[in-house]
C-alpha cells in the first residue's frame, strides 16, 4: 500500500478490496467458529445433563421380618415394600400416624427393589423369617435427584416431588450413614423398567448389538460381492450403469421410507415378529447396503491396475486375481467403510420406529424373536418420558450410544491411516 | 431344531464335505495330473452337498411364518369367521403368540372363544414344527442328493475351477441384484399399499386437501370423513422446516466449505475436518434431544423475554404474540435440522470446489486477483452446478429426516408460514400413524404409505436431478 506508483484512488481501491478479502476471510471462520460451535454445545449440554446418571446412591438398613406380617402361604402377595417402610421410619424415629401416610411416603424414598430383596431372600431360606437382616438397595429417583442437588429445598414444596418431611427423613439418613453414593453400576447391568432407579440400558444395548450382528452378517458380503462385480466383473453397459444409478439413489432414500418396506415387506407379508432385532437388523441391512457398496467400490479403483495386470500375467483367473489379489489389498478402505456404515446403522431410529420397536420391554430378550429395545429408540422413548430422573438417564444413554459410535469411528480412522495403502 | 442352527449345522457339513472332496482331488492328483488345484474340487462339491440346501433353509426362515399363518386361517372356525375383520386378525396373533410362548394382546376373549384359541393354539405349534420339519428334511434330502450326485464326477479331468467360478459369477451378480430388487420392492410395497388407501381416499382429495384430521377416521360410525386426509398442511409444515433448515445450513456449509478448501492450512484442515464428521456422524435422535431440551427452550425464553419487552409500548400486540410463543415450534427443528445438515453440505461442497482445476485459481491469481475475488468470481460460478447439486441433495435430507421433527416441531397440522408456530410435517405423522395400536385396514394406518410414496417420490426426483447435476459437473472438469 506503500507503492508510490498507485494513484490515491487506486490506492483507496486496493484498501478496500484487502478489507473485502479479509471480511470475506473473517465469514469463512466464522462458518467453522459456528460449526464447532453447535457441536461443543451440543455435547457439553449431553454431558452436562448426563454425567450424574454414571452417579447414584444406595441404602443400607435391616429390616426386621415380622413373621406376623408375612402371610407364608401367598409369599408374592405380601407388601414387603411396606414392611420396610415402617422399619425405615421406625430407624428414623418417627411415629406412623393411623392412616399409614408416613410409611406411605417413606415408601417412596426407597426403591421397590428391596421387596423383591426380600422375597428373593425368603424364598432361598424362609428361616430368615423372624430374623433381622440387612439390606443395600438404590434410593428412589427422587431421593437420589436430592441427594445430587437437582431437587433443593429452596424450591416451594408444591413445586418439588418431594415433601418436607421427606427432605427431613433424607438429611437424617445421610447423617447416620445410612446412605452413600456410589457408581451405578445398575445403569449398566438393568434394562428398561417404569422406575427410572431400577431403568438401565443393558437390555438396549444387548437389542442394538444383536440387530447390528444381523444387518452385518447380511449387508457385508452382499454389499461387498456386489461391489466386487459392478467394478470387476460387469460388463460396462446398460445393466451396470441402470444397477449403479440405482444403488446411488438408494443411498439418498430417506432412511424412513426403509421403515416402510420392512413393515410391508417383513412384517406384512412375510409374517416376521413385530419389534424383534433380526427384523430391526434387516431393514438396517437393505438400508446401509448401497453405503458398503459404494465404499467398497471406491476402494477396489483406488487399487492400481499393474496388480491386476501382474496377477493375469502369472496364470491367474479373472475370479483368482480378484480374490486373491485385489480385494485383501482394498480390505482396509472396505473395512472403514463398512465400521462407518455400521455406525450409523447403529445410531438410526425412524425405520425401527416404523417397526414397532418402541414397545416397552423389561428384561433381556429371550429369544430371537422377542421383542427387544435398541439403543437409539430407548434415547427416544426415555425422552418423552415425564419424571425428571428419566431426563439425566436420557442423557446417559445417549453418552453410552456416542461412546460405542466414537470407538466405532475411530476404529475406522485408525484402520484407514494405519493399513491403507497408496499407491 | 431351530432353523438358524439347521444353517450352521450346514455350514460345518459343508466344510467337512470340502475337506473329503480336497482329500480325495489330492489323492487322485498323485496318479495323473489334475485340471485345477485340490482346493477347488473341494469347494465344488462343498458347493453342490450345501448350496441349494442352504437355498432351501433360507426361504424355510423367510417364507415360514407367512407359510404357518396361511394354513392356520384356511379353515376358520364358524366363531372366528364371524369376527370382523381386526379382531380375527388379533385372534390369530393371538393363538399364534401362545404357540410360541410370548405375551398376547390385552383383548378379553370369551370363554368359548378362549377355548377354541387354546385349540388354535396347539394347531399352530403342531403346524409350526411340522413346517420346520418339512422343510429341514427337505434340505437333507438336497444335501444327500448334490453330494451323490457330484461326488462320482469328481475326476482328475473336471474343470473344477471354472466350475466354481462359474458359481461365484452367479453369486456376484446376484448380490448386486439386491440393490435393484430393494428399490423395487420400495415401489411395489408402498404403491401397494398407498393404492389401498387412495381406494377410500381420492388422491386428488389427498394432495391437494387443505385439512389434516387423521384422528376422525378414528371412529368406526366415521369411516375417513372426506377432506380429514389433505396432505398440504404437511406438506406446507415440511417446506417451511426444509426452507429455515436451509437458511442456516446452506451459507455455514458453504462457508466452511470454501475456507477449508481455499484457506484453510493443512495443518487446520486436519484438525477441522474429522471435527465436523464427528458432528455428521451424530445421530438424529440425539440432534431431536438437543432440539427438544435445549434449542427449543433458548429459543422460547429469548422470544419470551423480547416479548416482554416489547409489550405495553407501541408493538404490544406483537409483544403479547411473543410471550405466548412455545417450545414447540417450526424454528427449532429447522435450526437444528439446518445444524445437522452443515457437514454434510460442506463436504459434498468441498469436494466440488476441489474438483475445479488448480489452472482456473491459477489465472486468477496471475491477474493480480484477491483470494476472496478469486473464490466469488471464479471457483463458485465454475463450481455453481455442483454446489446446486449439494444443495438438492441436502434439500431431500430435509425433507426426508424425521427424528427432529418427530421430537421438535410439535403436532399441529396446519398452513402457516410463521417459524414460530408449531408445524407437522409428512415424515412426523408417518411416525404419530404407525406407532402405537394399528389396525392395518383403516385408512388412518394406510396414509402412512400415502404420505411415504409421496416423500419417496419427491426425495427421488430430487436425488436424480441432483446426482445428474453432480456427474455432468465432474466430467466437465475430468
Amino acid at each position: 500500500m506503500t507503492d508510490p506508483s498507485l494513484s490515491p484512488a487506486g490506492a483507496a481501491r486496493l484498501k478496500a478490496r484487502h478489507s473485502a478479502e479479509r471480511r470475506f476471510r473473517l465469514y469463512g471462520q466464522l462458518a467453522i467458529l459456528v460449526a464447532l460451535g453447535f457441536l461443543a454445545v451440543l455435547l457439553a449440554r449431553v454431558v452436562h445433563q448426563g454425567y450424574s446418571t454414571f452417579w447414584t446412591h444406595s441404602v443400607t438398613m435391616s429390616v426386621y421380618v415380622d413373621p406376623a406380617r408375612i402371610d407364608r402361604t401367598d409369599l408374592e402377595g405380601n407388601n414387603f415394600d411396606y414392611l420396610a417402610a415402617g422399619d425405615l421410619l421406625k430407624r428414623l424415629k418417627v411415629r406412623d400416624d393411623a392412616l399409614g401416610l408416613a410409611s406411605g411416603e417413606a415408601m417412596d424414598l426407597v426403591s421397590r427393589d428391596i421387596g423383591f430383596a426380600l422375597l428373593d431372600r425368603i424364598k432361598a431360606d424362609p428361616k430368615v423369617i423372624g430374623t433381622t437382616v440387612t439390606l443395600t438397595v438404590p434410593v428412589k429417583a427422587n431421593a437420589d435427584l436430592y441427594y445430587k442437588g437437582q431437587i433443593r429445598r429452596e424450591t416451594p414444596a408444591e413445586d418439588r416431588k418431594l415433601s418436607d418431611r421427606q427432605i427431613d427423613w433424607l438429611d437424617q439418613m445421610k447423617r447416620e450413614g445410612m446412605v452413600r453414593g456410589h457408581f451405578n453400576t445398575g445403569f449398566f447391568t438393568r434394562s428398561d423398567s417404569t422406575e427410572p432407579e431400577q431403568a438401565g440400558v443393558l437390555g438396549a444395548v444387548v437389542g442394538s448389538a444383536l440387530m447390528l450382528l444381523v444387518a452385518a452378517l447380511i449387508a457385508v458380503p452382499t454389499g461387498v460381492l456386489a461391489a466386487v462385480w459392478l467394478e470387476e466383473f460387469a460388463p460396462k453397459g446398460r445393466l451396470s450403469s441402470f444397477i449403479e444409478v440405482n444403488i446411488n439413489n438408494l443411498a439418498a432414500v430417506p432412511s424412513i421410507v426403509y421403515g416402510l418396506l420392512g413393515l410391508v415387506l417383513f412384517i406384512n407379508w412375510l409374517g416376521f415378529p413385530r419389534s424383534a432385532p433380526p427384523t430391526g437388523g434387516m431393514v438396517l441391512a437393505l438400508m446401509s447396503l448401497p453405503t458398503i457398496i459404494i465404499a467398497t467400490r471406491a476402494s477396489l479403483k483406488s487399487v492400481p491396475p499393474s496388480i491386476r495386470e501382474a496377477a493375469l500375467g502369472m496364470g491367474a483367473s479373472r475370479t483368482q486375481t480378484v480374490f486373491h489379489h485385489v480385494l485383501p489389498q482394498a480390505m482396509p478402505g472396505v473395512m472403514t467403510g463398512v465400521i462407518l456404515a455400521l455406525a450409523h446403522a447403529l445410531g438410526e431410529t425412524a425405520p425401527l420406529l416404523m417397526i414397532g420397536m418402541v414397545a416397552f420391554t423389561p428384561g433381556l430378550p429371550e429369544t430371537l424373536q422377542s421383542a427387544a429395545s435398541v439403543l437409539p429408540v430407548q434415547i427416544f422413548i426415555w425422552e418423552n418420558a415425564a419424571e425428571a430422573a428419566f431426563h439425566e438417564r436420557t442423557a446417559g444413554a445417549i453418552m453410552v450410544l456416542l461412546a460405542f459410535m466414537i470407538v466405532m469411528n475411530t476404529a475406522a480412522v485408525i484402520l484407514r491411516s494405519r493399513f491403507e495403502k497408496r499407491w | 431344531m431351530p432353523t438358524p442352527v439347521a444353517l450352521v449345522a450346514l455350514l460345518i457339513i459343508s466344510l467337512a464335505v470340502y475337506w473329503l472332496g480336497r482329500g480325495r482331488a489330492r489323492r487322485m492328483g498323485a496318479a495323473q495330473s489334475l485340471h485345477s488345484l485340490p482346493g477347488y474340487y473341494g469347494i465344488w462339491i462343498a458347493l453342490w452337498t450345501g448350496a441349494p440346501a442352504a437355498l432351501m433353509l433360507v426361504l424355510l426362515l423367510a417364507g415360514g411364518p407367512r407359510l404357518e399363518a396361511v394354513l392356520l386361517t384356511a379353515n376358520p372356525p364358524a366363531a372366528v369367521a364371524a369376527m370382523p375383520s381386526e379382531t380375527a386378525q388379533a385372534f390369530w396373533s393371538d393363538a399364534r403368540a401362545l404357540a410360541d410362548g410370548q405375551t398376547t394382546t390385552r383383548i378379553a376373549w370369551s370363554p368359548e372363544e378362549r377355548k377354541i384359541l387354546s385349540q388354535k393354539a396347539v394347531e399352530a405349534a403342531a403346524l409350526k414344527s411340522r413346517i420346520q420339519l418339512a422343510g429341514q428334511a427337505a434340505a437333507l434330502v438336497l444335501v444327500l442328493a448334490g453330494f451323490l450326485l457330484a461326488w462320482p464326477q469328481l475326476s482328475p479331468k473336471l474343470r473344477a475351477r471354472n466350475r466354481v467360478e462359474g458359481w461365484t459369477g452367479i453369486v456376484l451378480l446376484f448380490c448386486s441384484a439386491a440393490a435393484v430388487l430393494t428399490t423395487l420392492g420400495i415401489i411395489v410395497s408402498l404403491l401397494y399399499e398407498s393404492l389401498r388407501f387412495f381406494h377410500s381416499v381420492p388422491p386428488l382429495d389427498f394432495l391437494f386437501g387443505l385439512d389434516w384430521q387423521p384422528q376422525i377416521a378414528m371412529r368406526e360410525d366415521q369411516v375417513a370423513a372426506k377432506g380429514a386426509f389433505g396432505a398440504v398442511p404437511l406438506f406446507v409444515g415440511t417446506f417451511l422446516v426444509m426452507i429455515i433448515a436451509m437458511c442456516v445450513a446452506a451459507p455455514v456449509g458453504l462457508f466452511c466449505a470454501i475456507y477449508l478448501s481455499e484457506y484453510a492450512g493443512h495443518r487446520t484442515r486436519s484438525v477441522i475436518k474429522p471435527m465436523l464428521e464427528i458432528l455428521a456422524g451424530v445421530p438424529t435422535v440425539v440432534y431431536g434431544f438437543f432440539a427438544a431440551l435445549t434449542v427449543g427452550p433458548a429459543l422460547r425464553s429469548s422470544f419470551n423475554y423480547i416479548g416482554s419487552w416489547l409489550v405495553q409500548g407501541p408493538l404490544d400486540p406483537l409483544g403479547q404474540y411473543l410471550m405466548s410463543v412455545q417450545n414447540e415450534m417450526a424454528l427449532t427443528a429447522g435450526v437444528v435440522m439446518g445444524i445437522m445438515l452443515i457437514p454434510y453440505i460442506s463436504s459434498l461442497s468441498d469436494d466440488i470446489i476441489n474438483a475445479v482445476p488448480q489452472s482456473l485459481r491459477d489465472g486468477s491469481y496471475a491477474m493480480g486477483a484477491t483470494r476472496s475475488e478469486t473464490v466469488k468470481r471464479v471457483i463458485l460460478p465454475a463450481a455453481l452446478p455442483g454446489v446446486m447439486g449439494a444443495m438438492l441433495l441436502a434439500v431431500s435430507r430435509a425433507i426426508g429426516e424425521t427424528m427432529i421433527v418427530t421430537m421438535a416441531s410439535g403436532a399441529q397440522a396446519r398452513i402457516t408460514a410463521n417459524p414460530l408456530d408449531s408445524v407437522s410435517t409428512v415424515t412426523f405423522q408417518m411416525v404419530q400413524l404407525l406407532t402405537g395400536d394399528q389396525e392395518f385396514d383403516s385408512p388412518k394406518t394406510l396414509a402412512a404409505f400415502g404420505l411415504g410414496l409421496t416423500l419417496f417420490l419427491v426425495t427421488l426426483t430430487l436425488n436424480v436431478i441432483a446426482l445428474q447435476v453432480v456427474q455432468k459437473y465432474r466430467q466437465a472438469y475430468d
